[in-house]
């Protein structure tokens, strides 16, 4: 079983070479470097020798190729560099903002997939009924709503209308809540951000789990199953779900970069600090070390995810362990 | 034909979106007609709202412009959007999956590990480096967008190819002794693009909602009447005149709707053995 996801994860060991490599190029020809923006931050000012000074400290009058090599050396080290914005390491500043970011996206993931698989099931036993109606035009809609706006009309109605819930932030600052207050002040926070960044991935998860159940009410064991006299519930649930829910797992691994992308929309509408707030700032800052530094983090995220859904597969589906003598 | 479209007029939500889609055209043509102004310049008193003044049935936003006007004109904006970038994805996606598909091998695993790291980095994280590196001209955003939409199609022909490559036909050509350009464009490539046209349908979708993310992040070419733009603008005045951010939702969700309805009526009446799912 840890072979075929052990394989994968080699795998994508060029992939994120690549990346790496491509990132660090294109950053290159980006106006401006570390210096500029460091000097641009202490009030310009055209002192050359500085300037020089500077650039050789942070290895900049090297070749391409020879700050290149630094670059994936100090990675392998996992020295990010340092962000001249914030004033601190690469590293530091991105271990801040990380759980927020992974706060929403299991949240958002766990939302879609629970109500994808629920409404998927729903909508595949009473195929071309009502409901069934119902929840793929739903799907639809959904797919389609940018999540931006989706977000700012739930911020309207459920903040500013109905004030149930807050519009923005991580949690409420001065009110001084600490144990389970702090915990349901921060969980309140994450509501409208789950459901906004998760509509989609629901759209996308009820129509791949209602066409994948269609797919597998036809087969034969579950005509065995039913032969068998067993009452429709179980056949659902112990039989057909198990293997209708494979092509939504595959689906989780090929969409967790998506996620990630969308989190820096839907973080900067509720402004959550987490990544991709963060990486929405360093764009309009500038700031290119860091910029780079949450590429090479959501990727190694991204290439975590897939490894973690190569290993569910496998316990999902035994065969796949069997077929590589696992 | 006749055949094709009947099987597609079968569907309704396919003859739903077939309209919208037309709706949105008939918005994009009209727009120079019905709004002859600049959409961006200043048209009247800032934040009425919709049917608070006949001149302006949609309200006009913060800055005092004609929201309709906007609306009208972004969608022209939208549909040249999703079309160019559409376009760009498609191309790259086709040489790229075409040859490594058709040659295999060494080449197929170099083209293919590219293919995994641009679908490894998230697509929107990619949009933002390369429009913080090149700027965000219209130009600019429509490469950038195309730029990170490949992979997909790119996969997508690699599969079709890998399927047709050994056929008969494939071999006669071999035979007759015509060049590998030749084989790979005029050949197997009109065989292989059915798939990779009704996928295109997907690729604009989300092309549109990745500029509208783009604009509202003013990140966006802002002399550009977008409906992203206006979302952004509107935000500033959310919890009152939150109607200048709904209407351009509205148009966005509109479009996208259509584009993917309209694909999955072509796919459908293409396969005729998956309709009824």
């Amino acid at each position: 079983m840890l072979t075929l996801a052990g394989r994968r994860l080699a795998a994508s060991i060029p992939s994120l070479l690549i990346i790496l490599v491509g990132m660090f190029l294109l950053l290159q020809l980006a106006p401006g470097d570390t210096v500029d923006a460091l000097m641009a931050q202490m009030g310009g000012g055209g002192d050359a020798q500085l300037t020089a000074e500077l650039r050789a400290f942070y290895g900049l009058d090297l070749s391409v190729p020879a700050r290149l090599l630094n670059y994936l050396w100090r990675l392998v080290q996992l020295d990010l560099g340092f962000s001249s914005i914030y004033g601190k390491p690469v590293a530091t500043v991105i271990l801040e903002r990380l759980p927020a970011t992974l706060c929403l996206m299991t949240a958002s993931l766990s939302f879609a997939f629970f109500f994808g698989l629920l409404f998927g099931v729903i909508a595949a036993r009473r195929v071309n009924g009502w409901q069934d109606t119902v929840i793929s035009t739903l799907g639809l809609v959904f797919y389609a709503t940018p999540s931006f706006w989706f977000g700012l009309m739930a911020i309207v109605l459920f903040s500013v209308h109905l004030q149930w819930l807050p519009a923005g932030g991580m949690e409420s600052i001065g009110e001084g809540f600490t144990g389970i207050h702090r915990v349901l002040d921060i969980a309140s926070h994450f509501v409208l951000p789950t459901l906004t960044l998760g509509l989609i991935f629901l759209a996308i998860y009820l129509r791949i789990m209602r066409a994948s159940m269609l797919e597998v009410l036809t087969l034969d064991f579950v005509r065995t199953a039913r032969a068998k006299g067993l009452d429709e519930t179980r056949v659902i649930t112990r039989h057909v779900l198990r293997n209708a829910m494979l092509p939504m797992v595959t689906l989780i691994g090929l969409q967790a970069g998506t996620m990630l992308g969308g989190s820096v929309v839907v973080e900067s509408v509720f402004s959550l600090p987490g990544l991709g707030r963060l990486a929405y700032e360093a764009v309009v800052q500038r700031d290119l070390n860091t910029l780079l530094g949450i590429v090479f983090i959501s990727a190694l995220l991204v290439i975590l995810v897939n490894f973690c859904v190569d290993l569910l597969y496998a316990r999902l589906d035994p065969r796949i362990a069997k077929e590589t003598g696992g | 034909m006749i055949r094709f479209l009947r099987d597609y007029a079968r569907s309704p939500s396919a003859v739903v979106g077939l309209l919208l889609l037309l709706l949105v055209i008939g918005m994009a043509v009209s727009a120079d007609w019905l709004f002859p102004n600049d959409p961006l310049s200043l048209a009247g008193r800032p934040l009425q709202w919709p049917g608070a003044n006949p001149r302006f049935w949609l309200g006009t936003d913060n800055s005092g412009r004609d929201i309709a006007a906007q609306i009208f004109h972004g969608a022209r904006v939208a549909l040249l959007i999703g079309l160019v970038a559409t376009s760009i994805a498609v191309v790259i996606g086709i040489v790229i999956g075409a040859v490594a598909g058709f040659y295999g091998g060494w080449v197929d695993d170099v083209l293919m590990r590219v293919t995994e790291a641009f679908q490894t980095l998230p697509n929107f994280l990619l949009l933002l480096v390369l429009v913080s590196v090149f700027g965000s001209e219209i130009a600019t955003v429509v490469v950038a967008i195309g730029m990170v939409s490949w992979p997909a199609p790119a996969r997508l022909t690699r599969a079709e190819f890998l399927s047709l490559r050994s056929r008969e036909f494939v071999e006669a050509c071999r035979t007759l002794g015509m060049r590998d350009a030749q084989i790979i464009f005029r050949e197997i490539l009109p065989n292989a693009l059915p798939p990779v046209i009704v996928y295109a349908s997907v690729v604009m979708a989300v092309a549109i909602l990745l500029e509208s993310a783009l604009a509202f992040l003013r990140l966006s070419d802002p002399n550009v009447s977008s409906w992203g733009n206006l979302i952004g603008l509107g935000r500033d005045v959310l919890r009152v005149q939150w109607y200048v951010s709904a209407i351009p939702g509205v148009a966005i969700l509109i479009t996208v709707l259509a584009v993917s309805l309209v694909g999955q009526g072509l796919n459908d009446a293409l396969n005729p053995r998956l309709r009824g799912r």
